[in-house]
């Protein structure tokens, strides 16, 4: 258990990703089974145990100390975890220094553990650990473990481990199971590859590169084909086997949120596609109406009859026990239409073609969609195969307005007057300096654009997520794991010498809320800087 | 006679009335008593000066051979007659040379403690509890969430660290005075005996704890002007805090800052102060030292000074002893 929580610790305080990496892949190689795969699920949010609310815990110390002084306390530290694993009263008979718990004995208790009596079993290991493990388990029951590592990250210590490639390690995950015992025997090079159990897994998507200056002079337009960017949620839709999930582009499972979709995955395939609200073909529904059915646990049929969803498809990946993914997108693409003739027209459509003549036609068919649920063209090599990640050169995306950008939430103040009560002024900021360890600067501030039931959930997330407070200011979480994109819309950029940045935006509004875009993938200052020029 | 007519504060410091003299006053006095050599308690200008040998030694290094009119070495354990009023210098267990000052007179006896921890330090004598009727202690980590770990576990930390990044130097930010030199030994009670590469401002004082013979191993100065950043690769290097702010520490390839302080005990500091990997480790007392040492002096009444009072006080209550802060300015805290 020391070894876990000292990795943690490491990690959250190791800026660069490298650092990352060589701790993650140590811990790895010299943490035994079971204890190195339960950490290891705890990191990719694969570890199910039961919850214990953070007024229990509180409740559990103050039983223990005098209420005042933990409350000296907790204003000092001002994050609750932290304060409870320092000022934890150890039991004068504590069995410490014959057994420290491991972590698999950790889990193993927390799995056992009741509703009613998990806060007793947390009592009892904090009466057992040292200070870092007990900030550790606390971390665990209260689900708060932000240790700035995506489980892409992890998986590619994995990777590093075992010399493989971190895709074939995506590929087998959704079939695994902790502690991945096979997994981490295979990587040590004493038995073969698991075999890939499960079926419907998450294959890794494929995603492009914004259109710079000059990218496009130099691509022969006749080797691209050029699709409509459909502004809905980019989804992977797997069946296989009578086994149906759909995930989003992080490979989370979104299925249970969209029974009616998956009611129509009655096929052998997956394909790679936009989630969007309407019934094809007429309707096509906006992101708004998109909204009303993402992040919901369960969906009413109400729900459901008013804001039917489907998939606009983009690509087959796999058909049947085929994997299509070495395929030219041309030849996927033939594919694909035949595909979807076979599927339920009113939860699939295909994605139309835009037949373009060069560059400059293109463009102006970019700037005058067809559609207002359009969003931009996407631009695709018609020889590439479907590659994991963001490879340059094979797919470019060319958004319909040069103007707005993916920017984070980094500080929000208070308003005024009727706003008074809520954080409603935002200032976000974009990714600058090196791609592996990037940061953020602030470009703008915006305090409309939103509805009102928009601004409740930010004051929400602001309150969740302060960091620092000054005064009216709040800073809040904003880093590449966590975090909240806003789209940012705006009429123009100027050059700013007042600004770090070095840019100011002419009347920045927030577009949207992009609660389903990781933060990483938020624009960077070369972006807005190349609309300069 | 009351204790707070033996000892009570005023602008200069903790004044004594029966012997006429401060205990580290932070204005020049006629006859100041210095606990230690941490510049917020030892200050120069004093006509007369006591403290112990090494002391004394610490602060002509550091403040110049004119830093008092004069001065005089006071043994610990000896009792010295001031006017009305008899003293007895302690060990601290702070830094070398540290000491606490116990005051007496009509039968009553104040321990004035400086600042002192508990965890063994082999560069210093260790702390003494000496029994009496008002204990003044410190409180620079005086809240229940300050509680140091064993140093050796810290060290034992930044050695796998250095293991583990054979590429990159870590460089630890110590204060100049103890803590630097109790981490250089640390690490050489651990087994490390490669160079440990010093920043200047360490040397006079690591130089002078060598004299009286604290063994820091081999040390080398941390000058790259004639070295490639390469050569530390892999090596410890020991600056005091204040160079991590200026640009001293990227001369080191891809460093990893490493910084000693029970401050680090909180996250948030380590994260603000951009420290890498934190280690906590503290010539201060801990909660648990505090109170137990307020225990074992069987003080009826504890008197805190510099740091967090309110909690302390509350302890007390708690625990049935008078307790009341002692309103004091001008302590810094150097030493953590
Ligand atoms: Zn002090
Ligand atoms: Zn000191």
């Amino acid at each position: 258990m020391n070894r876990f929580a000292e990795l943690l610790d490491r990690l959250v305080l190791t800026p660069s990703r490298n650092g990352k990496l060589t701790l993650l892949r140590d811990y790895f190689r010299d943490t035994p089974d079971p204890d190195r795969g339960l950490a290891l699920a705890t990191i990719t949010g694969d570890l199910s145990i039961a919850a214990v609310k953070p007024a229990m815990l509180r409740a559990l110390v103050t039983e223990r100390m005098d209420p005042i002084l933990f409350g000296y306390s907790y204003d000092y530290v001002g994050d609750l975890a932290e304060t409870i694993s320092l000022v934890w009263p150890e039991p004068a008979d504590a069995p410490r220094a014959n057994a420290v718990p491991t972590l698999g004995d950790v889990v193993a208790r927390l799995q056992a553990a009741s509703r009613s009596d998990g806060p007793t079993v947390v009592a009892g290991l904090l009466d057992r650990l040292d200070v870092p493990a007990r900030f550790a388990v606390i971390k665990l029951v209260t689900g708060g473990l932000r240790i700035g590592v995506s489980s892409r990250l992890a998986k590619q210590a994995l990777a590093d481990l075992g010399k493989v490639d971190v895709a074939e390690i995506e590929e087998l995950w959704h079939g695994l199971e902790p502690p991945y015992a096979a997994l981490f025997a295979w990587l040590e090079g004493r038995a073969p590859k698991p075999e890939k159990g499960a079926r419907a897994l998450f294959r890794p998507v494929m995603l492009s590169n914004p259109v710079g200056d000059g990218d496009l002079d130099r691509l022969d337009p006749a080797a691209y084909a050029a699709e409509w960017k459909w502004d809905g949620i980019r989804v992977q839709v797997s069946a296989e086997g009578g086994l149906r999930r759909l995930y989003s582009r992080t490979g989370d499972d979104i299925s249970g949120a969209f029974p009616d979709l998956v009611e129509a995955m009655d096929f052998d395939g997956v394909v790679d596609g936009e989630l969007l609200v309407g019934r094809p073909p007429e309707w096509t529904g906006t992101f708004s109406d998109l909204q009303q059915r993402l992040n919901r646990k369960t969906v009413a049929a109400k729900m459901r009859a008013k804001y039917p969803v489907f998939v606009r498809c983009y690509d087959l990946l796999q058909a049947a026990d085929e994997d299509l993914r070495g395929l030219g997108f041309g030849a996927r693409r033939l594919r694909l239409e035949r595909f979807v003739e076979t599927l339920d027209p009113e939860r699939f459509d295909l994605s139309p073609m835009v037949a373009f003549d060069d560059w400059a036609d293109l463009d102006r068919l970019r700037k005058a969609p067809p559609h207002p649920v359009v969003e931009g063209v996407m631009i695709k090599e018609r020889r590439s195969p479907y590659l994991a990640g963001r490879p340059k050169g094979p797919w470019f995306k060319w958004k319909r307005d040069p103007y707005t950008v993916d920017a984070v939430l980094m500080y929000a103040q208070r308003g005024h007057g009727k706003r008074s009560s809520y954080y409603s002024d935002y200032t976000f900021g974009v990714w600058s300096g090196p791609e592996a360890t990037p940061e953020l600067v602030p470009v703008g501030k915006a305090y409309f654009g939103f509805t009102d039931e928009e601004l409740r959930q930010i004051d929400k997330f602001v309150r969740d997520n302060t960091i620092e407070r000054f005064g009216p200011v709040r800073s809040v979480r904003a880093d590449r794991q966590n975090g909240l994109v806003l789209e940012v819309a705006f009429e123009g950029l100027n050059r700013s010498q007042r600004h770090r940045s070095g840019v100011a935006m002419r009347f920045p509004r927030i577009s949207r809320l992009r609660w389903d875009k990781p933060p990483a993938e938020a624009d960077r200052i070369e972006t807005l800087q190349a609309l300069l020029d | 006679m009351r204790a707070s007519d033996l000892l009570h504060p005023r602008p200069e410091g903790l004044y004594c009335p029966a012997g006429d003299f401060y205990i580290d006053p932070v204005r020049p006095v006629a006859r100041a008593l210095i606990t230690h050599g941490h510049s917020d308690h030892a200050r120069p200008g004093h006509a007369n000066v006591l403290a112990t040998r090494e002391t004394l030694d610490i602060m002509g290094l550091r403040l110049g051979p004119g830093f008092a009119g004069a001065t005089q070495a006071v043994p610990l354990g000896e009792t010295v007659t001031i006017g009305d009023a008899t003293v007895t210098f302690h060990p601290a267990g702070h830094v070398l040379g540290s000491a606490q000052i116990a005051v007496e007179r009509g039968g009553v006896r104040i321990v004035a403690s400086g600042d002192y921890k508990r965890q063994p330090d082999s560069t210093c004598a260790a702390f003494e509890p000496v029994a009496c009727d008002v204990f003044i202690t410190e409180a620079t980590f005086g809240l229940p969430v300050f509680r140091h770990p064993p140093a050796g576990d810290e060290i034992a930390g930044l050695l796998r660290s250095v293991e583990q990044f054979p590429e990159r130097a870590h460089v630890v930010g110590a204060y100049a005075l103890g803590k630097a030199q109790r981490v250089i030994r640390l690490i050489r009670d651990a087994g490390y005996d490669r160079p440990i590469y010093l920043h200047g401002a360490l040397e006079k004082i690591s130089a002078y704890y060598e004299s009286v013979g604290v063994d820091l191993g081999p040390l080398e100065p941390a000058t790259v002007d004639r070295s490639a950043k390469g050569d530390f690769a892999g090596a410890i290097v020991v600056g005091p805090p204040s160079a991590f702010a200026d640009r001293w520490a990227r001369r080191f390839p891809d460093p990893i800052s490493c910084f000693a302080s029970g401050w680090m005990r909180i996250r948030q500091r380590a994260r603000q102060g951009g420290v890498e990997l934190p280690l906590i480790i503290s010539d201060h007392s801990d909660w648990d030292e505090l109170t137990g040492t307020i225990k074992e002096t069987g003080a009826g009444e504890v008197w805190v000074t510099h740091g967090r009072e309110e909690a302390l006080v509350r302890w007390c209550q708690l625990e049935g002893i008078a307790a009341r802060p002692l309103n004091l300015v001008g302590y810094e805290d150097e030493g953590d």
